[in-house]
């Protein structure tokens, strides 16, 4: 797998590493740690999106929507079930999902089945409206039960009680269901729509991530997730631990944190390395080849007999499932679900940075452009307010354009971000490590 | 049964609101449809142009505040309004110049022009934060009201009261403004023949003369000073957060693809259509139909078909109904 980078290449990742162990040294190693564990989800979600963009060109800009979806698995997994809220309403509101859920699919077969004519389109509008009078008749009294059941603390269902783990590959799933549904409609007509297209999806799932109360809380949050790894207070209590930390000569407190950090990392390290070493089988096999035809000249691909529809829809839900995996161990690192926090100029936009950056078709180029752009994103707020100090160094203490210009400095990262991918769009348009 | 209440009652929640809100969409989705139309790609970047042309805008307002100018009733952003065209319009001349230009004598597929458009966004993004930062900004001054709900019962005597802001009264009156001047341009002046000629044909365009980069400085013209506009509209109407100016990208795209992506009046017709549906959708219509109901008849439930916080489905719903079945839009718009 390395054998296949050359040496020019290791050097940046050696230049990127460099960057890390600075950090570490500079700030502080738990500092470091936290940047690494979100450059490793950084780089996985950054290898999805390169699978889109990179292998086949499809331009999805629902990035944020995926990543959402792979929380709400790590909350539906891992949160032990709400006895008294599933007593409460949880049947109903199941019975009402599977009512909306008959309706669209009643409506579809009408659809196909009924001859062409007038008679369809009542037969649709007649299953459509009254379908959808009887799910919120089901399903609104259901959502009402459960959110009444002690609300400051639960007040959903809860989630299956299993191993957090369990929710990576589930979350993959959610989002490539997801991504179903938007191929289906959107693949095969312009790019643009299937930009925009993904866009919506994405403002819809953090929408219903913030108002379903009976799903995930909403706005109230999930906290305290269950963890992979041991909490520090527990290693802080244990004798072998104690004794490690000892031997190495470090504070216990620091090293349990960073202890746990290292766990985690490793964790995400075999993630990601199992996903190179896929994608990178998957890009060298005639499969990756006949995607790269595809995207090169969709007319001749056709002509040779791909179905190219058919092809960028596997490709767009593998992206996409991997985008979900990505978020479903990126809230099992934060240990909560907060819808609040999911951005679109972070989750989406940030991703294509760190994709056109790296190298588009690379998958070591994505993985570099995550690590590297995800640090960048993070120590340019500090190196922003530096300069922004060495500007107002001269200007009079409380003045007006001084404090404003120091309050300002937070908002230097959008302005780096946009213009790093522009530079490199311009001059170096295939990236740090440009495809073979 | 009460018909003319619970007329004014549907007038004062829904038409009104929607009528405002869509002639806001409409201006910034013919931003969208003619970048798209003269320069064939779609700008992500557009939302955020809206929100720099209304933060010149506002801040103008400000100074003009201070400097105790105002319009009498009538809001001074309004007064404020042509020297945010102008600076917007600098921005889009310049922004085109140091990063679309390059791209399109490369003869750069659509896509990369998208991508371009995100750093664009990202930048732009980045300057509306760094001088007005993120919070809610009010700026809107002058009557708020054209007829308030007191009022209105007092003059008609019905139950129910009639708001009409000088707000939404601005809207329309200047989006009519807007979509006039626009239309007379396009189909009457030699420039704006010359652009409609370029977006049918390019080749032809080019053929019989037609100088490229002029159309193209003219359509970011036109453009900066439609979404200004729309901005400062939406601002004044709702409030000024750099966020929901971001946000409003995708009813925005969805009016520009409904209509038919490239064709104005698709583009007005979609921004209506949207916004319609958004406000209908999202509505309670209790109210409404206990006016309507008979004697003892009164709705329990809201009748509101979906919560407000799911707004942005309703674009997105009718944005993949459109592209199931009528992908070129409902006016047909350029090739799928």
């Amino acid at each position: 797998m390395i054998k296949s980078m050359e040496p020019k290449h290791m050097m940046l990742f050696a230049l990127v590493a460099v960057l890390f162990i600075g950090t570490g040294f500079v700030q502080s190693w738990n500092t470091t740690l936290t940047i690494f564990n979100m450059g490793l989800v950084s780089a996985i979600m950054a290898l999805g999106v390169n699978m889109q963009w990179g292998y086949a060109g499809l331009f999805n800009v629902g990035v944020m929507g995926f990543v959402a979806l792979g929380g709400l698995a790590a909350v539906l997994v891992s949160m032990p079930p709400v006895d008294e809220a599933w007593a409460a309403g949880g049947i109903r509101i199941l019975l009402g999902l599977t009512l909306g859920a008959a309706t669209i699919i009643a409506a579809i077969l009408a659809w196909s089945r009924l001859p062409k004519g007038r008679m369809r389109g009542v037969a649709i509008m007649v299953i459509l409206i009254g379908g959808f009078f009887l799910y919120r008749a089901v399903f609104d009294g259901g959502v009402e039960a459960v959110e009444a059941v002690n609300p400051a603390l639960t007040g959903y269902l809860g989630g299956l009680g299993l191993p957090v783990i369990l929710a990576w590959p589930v979350g993959g799933a959610l989002a490539a269901g997801a991504a179903w549904i938007i191929g289906k409609t959107a693949l095969g007509l312009r790019a643009d729509y299937l930009a925009i297209a993904t866009l919506g999806i994405a403002e819809i799932v953090i929408a219903v991530l913030k108002n379903e109360d009976w799903l995930a809380r909403g706005v109230k949050n999930v906290t305290g997730l269950p963890r992979p790894v041991p909490f520090e207070i527990d290693l802080q209590n244990s004798s072998w631990f104690l004794n490690l930390s000892d031997r190495i000569g470090a504070d216990f407190v620091t090293f349990s944190s960073i202890f746990v950090k290292l766990c985690y990392a490793s964790l995400f390290i075999l993630v990601l390395l199992a996903l190179i070493w896929l994608s990178e089988k998957a890009l060298n096999s005639p499969w990756g080849r006949m995607m790269r035809a595809i995207r090169d000249n969709e007319v001749s691909a056709s002509a040779m007999g791909k179905n190219v529809k058919a092809r960028h829809l596997q490709i767009f839900i593998l992206g996409s499932a991997v985008c979900g995996l990505a978020g479903a161990m990126m809230t099992t690192l934060d240990g909560q679900l907060v819808p609040g926090t999911y951005q679109p100029l972070r989750f989406t936009f940030l991703i294509w940075v760190m994709v056109i950056v790296g190298g588009s078709g690379n998958n070591w180029g994505a993985v570099l452009g995550g690590f590297l752009i995800w640090w960048l994103w993070i120590q340019v707020e500090p190196i922003g307010a530096l300069l922004m100090q060495g500007i107002t160094a001269g200007m009079a203490e409380g003045s007006w354009l001084r404090d404003h210009l120091l309050d300002a400095a937070a908002h230097m990262r959008l302005l780096t971000m946009g213009l790093i991918l522009l530079l490199v769009l311009r001059f170096s348009p295939r990236g740090l490590i440009p495809e073979k | 049964m009460d018909f003319l209440n619970a007329l004014v009652a549907l007038l004062n929640f829904v038409i009104i609101p929607a009528t405002a809100y869509g002639a806001q969409l409409a201006l910034g989705a013919l931003g969208v449809t003619l970048i798209y139309g003269i320069l064939r790609f779609s700008n992500f970047a557009h939302g955020d142009t809206m929100a720099f042309g209304a933060m010149v805008t506002i801040l103008v307002t400000w100074g003009l505040q201070a400097a105790g100018v105002s319009l009498g009733p009538l809001p001074t952003a309004l007064l404020a309004l042509p020297v945010g065209i102008l600076a917007t319009g600098l921005l889009l001349i310049g922004t085109d110049r140091v990063v679309y230009r390059f791209y399109r004598a490369q003869k750069a597929k659509p896509v990369i022009f998208v991508i371009a458009s995100l750093g664009v966004m990202f930048i732009m993004n980045g300057i509306v934060r760094f001088i007005i930062g993120v919070d809610d900004q009010r700026f809107a001054d002058g009557e708020r009201f054209i007829i308030s709900a007191r009022n209105f019962r007092e003059i008609t005597g019905l139950d129910e009261g009639l708001a009409f802001r000088t707000s939404q009264g601005i809207t329309i009156v200047v989006a009519i403004i807007a979509v006039a001047l626009l239309f007379w341009f396009l189909n009457r002046t030699r420039t704006g023949k010359s652009m409609r000629a370029f977006s049918d044909n390019e080749d032809l365009a080019l053929l019989s003369g037609i100088n490229p980069e002029r159309v193209v400085l003219y359509t970011w013209l036109i453009v900066a000073a439609l979404a200004t506009t729309a901005g400062v509209l939406y601002g004044l109407d709702k409030s000024f957060k750099p966020f929901t100016y971001f946000q409003l990208l995708l009813p925005i795209f969805a009016s520009a693809i409904v209509g038919g992506l490239g064709n104005p009046l698709g583009a007005i017709l979609g921004g209506f259509l949207i916004a319609f549906s958004e406000v209908g959708v999202t509505y309670a219509f209790r109210k409404v139909v206990s006016y309507l109901a008979p004697e003892g008849w009164e709705p329990e439930g809201l009748l509101q078909l979906l919560s407000t916080d799911y707004k942005f489905a309703v674009s997105f719903g009718i944005l993949l109904i459109v592209l199931l079945f009528r992908p070129t839009g409902i006016m047909k718009g350029k090739t799928v």
